[in-house]
């Protein structure tokens, strides 16, 4: 019983960058813009959350400063694909590049680590609402995401002006257009709440479960949401529903490997089965998946 | 009132594909000078010992070409893919694999002569880049789920299995460090030129380029690969079969992939290590696409990449500026390619107030 609570708890704990780093993509995706910029992103808002909240010694300017740098990248993608119409994939890789390059150097200049680094912030601790424990003992962060920020995105989306806009400019920018909807701006505003949303994904990870930065922090995570967005059919929920599918195989292993019977098994070969499973959720749910209209087109007026 | 407008061109601009990506450089490095500035170094002996020294020495000349090895066949591997159509962003899960095969057979080919050891590390190098690219490779064409995100999660796959190989039956039974046992003498891919690590790996890559160069340019086959990349309806509508034409092109990007793991067990490392690749599969997409996806461009983007990356550490050397620097220019410089090659399409018109 204790087993299960075990992996229940850690389930909802490991989900929670993948919820917000995948939301972020749901809405980004929805205006019709793939952004590979995800996995980099998420190492900004890691690194960058983490260096703001050493220096001011706040995880609150961390935090702010992790949001702020995720929609610094999507209005910097945005003006690349958006603005400039340039591919979309090759964007959103040398964005990576360049963000996962800039974390590390600034890491290495300005904290002088370069081998991870054992400086540590105070991080936003686990509540225990009612005094509850078990699987109810989680990071307030994890409440938020779980239960604010991806219904607010739901209702965002499907119930606001601005969700429908977002929706609209996806899958036909040039009806949009007609009906008045402002595409290009449109595709700003997702693609920079999109980015706001990866980097807090990142930043759980350094002020929350770590306190620390180390290299290769996000190690896929980023590439995960990707697939939990078309595993979700674009919608929120349902991409949170992947994400808990990964964290439950994921945090099954984690407790797997410390019973003897597995002592045997090479710990990476168990690491890795929550992403074959998310291809294997992928080939289940993906065939034929239907894409935004727009998807990875830019838009010009004729 | 004036105002600059951007109105595209009636014929596609030839000689920017020389020009725009130099332009792309200078940008590049006044916009990283700003880092350099940042880390408490002088920008321009920083870019002095990056582009110019290496010029100036026979080892680091020879350093940047054994460098450039790994770039030229992840950057052919990845324009071969990309003019297809087929979004292979998985070069470094493949060549990984690749590595993984050739480290497997590598200890395992005494007493052969070293022309069938070299061959057989490439084999199987290639082949172990090929398994791996045929999962994604076949779940696009038969099932028509996305490519880009199936390699793109067998990235971080293959580094696991890489490291669990390492940390569990791979470790290397005499040291116990975590890389593998060593590759024998038969399986050594020989130094081309005396005092320096550039290898016959240099003559794989340059053969492979010629080989990929001929199918791209010169071949049927290469003809209906890039018709299917620029319209994949279009080709369809013409009688292409475009799922072969997508298999074959993901195939064979993932076997260049695997050779390069090859070359660098054979030719480096001589056994197998956790850091071997340290990212050469996602700057392969950089030098293809600096590139501009033909072997050519791949050829002197896949160099510059290698002068950056020489020339970063050199620089953490001299200045003590952290080598991560080729990172920060890398990714800036494929960003800010993409967005200057437009103007092969487009050009400015200014247009004078009324």
């Amino acid at each position: 019983m204790s087993f299960l609570v075990n992996v229940l708890e850690a389930m909802l704990r490991v989900s929670t960058p993948l919820a917000l780093g995948s939301s972020g993509e749901v809405v980004t995706e929805r205006s019709g813009v793939l952004n590979l910029g995800i996995e980099g992103t998420m190492y900004a808002g890691a690194f960058f959350g983490f260096y703001a909240a050493y220096q001011t010694d706040s995880r609150w300017v961390g935090l702010a400063v992790a949001i702020a740098v995720g929609a610094l990248a999507g209005a910097l993608l945005s003006f690349l694909v958006v603005t400039l119409g340039v591919n979309q994939h090759t964007a959103g890789l040398g964005m990576t590049i360049f963000l996962i390059g800039t974390s590390e150097f600034v890491n290495r200049a300005a904290l002088g680590t370069g081998f991870g680094t054992s400086l540590k912030v105070e991080t936003f601790g686990v509540i225990k609402p009612f005094g509850l424990g078990g699987i109810a003992a989680q990071y307030g962060m994890t409440y938020v995401t779980l239960l604010i920020v991806v219904p607010c995105l739901w209702w965002m989306l499907r119930h606001t002006s601005l969700g429908l806009a977002i929706t609209a400019v996806g899958e036909n920018p040039e009806a949009a257009d007609v009906a008045g909807i402002n595409v290009k701006l449109t595709r700003y505003i997702a693609l920079i709440i999109g980015g706001m949303l990866m980097a807090a994904g990142g930043a759980f990870l350094t002020l929350a479960t770590l306190g620390s930065f180390t290299l290769d922090i996000i190690a896929g995570r980023g590439w995960v949401c990707l697939a939990l967005v078309i595993f979700g059919r674009w919608g929120v929920f349902r991409a949170l529903a992947g994400g808990l599918l990964f964290s439950f195989v994921y945090a099954l292993q984690f407790r797997l490997r410390l019973l003897d019977a597995w002592q045997g098994v090479p710990f990476e070969l168990l690491l890795a089965l929550p992403y074959l499973i998310t291809i294997v959720a992928l080939v289940a749910s993906g065939r034929n998946a239907k894409y935004p209209g727009a998807y990875l087109k830019p838009y010009r007026r004729a | 009132m004036s105002s600059i407008r951007i109105v595209a061109r009636t014929q596609s601009w030839r000689n920017g594909a020389v020009i725009l990506p130099l332009v792309a450089v200078l940008i590049t490095l006044l916009v990283t000078s700003g880092a350099v500035f940042a880390a408490n170094a002088n920008p321009l002996q920083v870019f002095f010992e990056i582009f110019i020294e290496p010029f100036r020495s026979r080892y680091s000349f020879l350093e940047t070409l054994v460098s450039a090895t790994p770039l030229f066949l992840t950057g052919t591997a990845v324009a071969l893919a990309f003019r297809s159509g087929y979004y292979n962003i998985g070069a470094e899960g493949q060549l990984l694999v690749g590595a993984i095969f050739a480290a497997g057979i590598g200890p395992r080919l005494g007493g052969v002569p070293q022309i069938f050891g070299i061959l057989a590390m490439v084999f199987a190098g290639a082949f172990g880049g090929l398994v791996w690219a045929l999962i994604p490779a076949l779940l696009r064409t038969r099932a028509n789920i996305d490519e880009v995100v199936t390699t793109l999660l067998l990235n971080p796959t293959a580094t696991l299995l890489v490291a669990g190989l390492l940390n569990g039956p791979w470790r290397n039974p005499v040291t116990h460090f975590n890389e593998s046992e060593r590759i024998v003498a038969a399986a050594e891919f020989p130094i081309l030129l005396s005092r320096s690590r550039i290898n016959f790996g240099f003559v794989v890559a340059v053969i492979v380029m010629i080989i990929v160069a001929l199918v791209v340019h010169r071949s049927a086959l290469g003809l209906k690969m890039r018709a299917a990349g620029l319209s994949p309806e279009g080709a369809r509508f013409n009688g292409l079969a475009v799922e072969g034409l997508l298999l074959k092109a993901a195939l064979g990007s993932g076997a260049i992939a695997g050779i390069t793991g090859a070359c660098l067990v054979g030719g480096i490392q001589f056994r197998l290590t956790e850091g071997i690749s340290g990212g050469l599969g996602y700057t392969g997409i950089l030098v293809a696409t600096l590139g501009g996806l033909n072997i050519l461009g791949v050829a002197a983007a896949g160099f510059l990449l290698a002068l950056v990356n020489v020339g970063a550490s050199s620089a953490n050397r001299v200045f003590g500026i952290p080598a991560q620097l080729s990172a920060v220019i890398s990714g800036s410089l494929m960003m800010i390619t993409v967005a200057v090659m437009l103007f092969r399409r487009y050009r400015l018109v200014y247009r004078k107030a009324k």
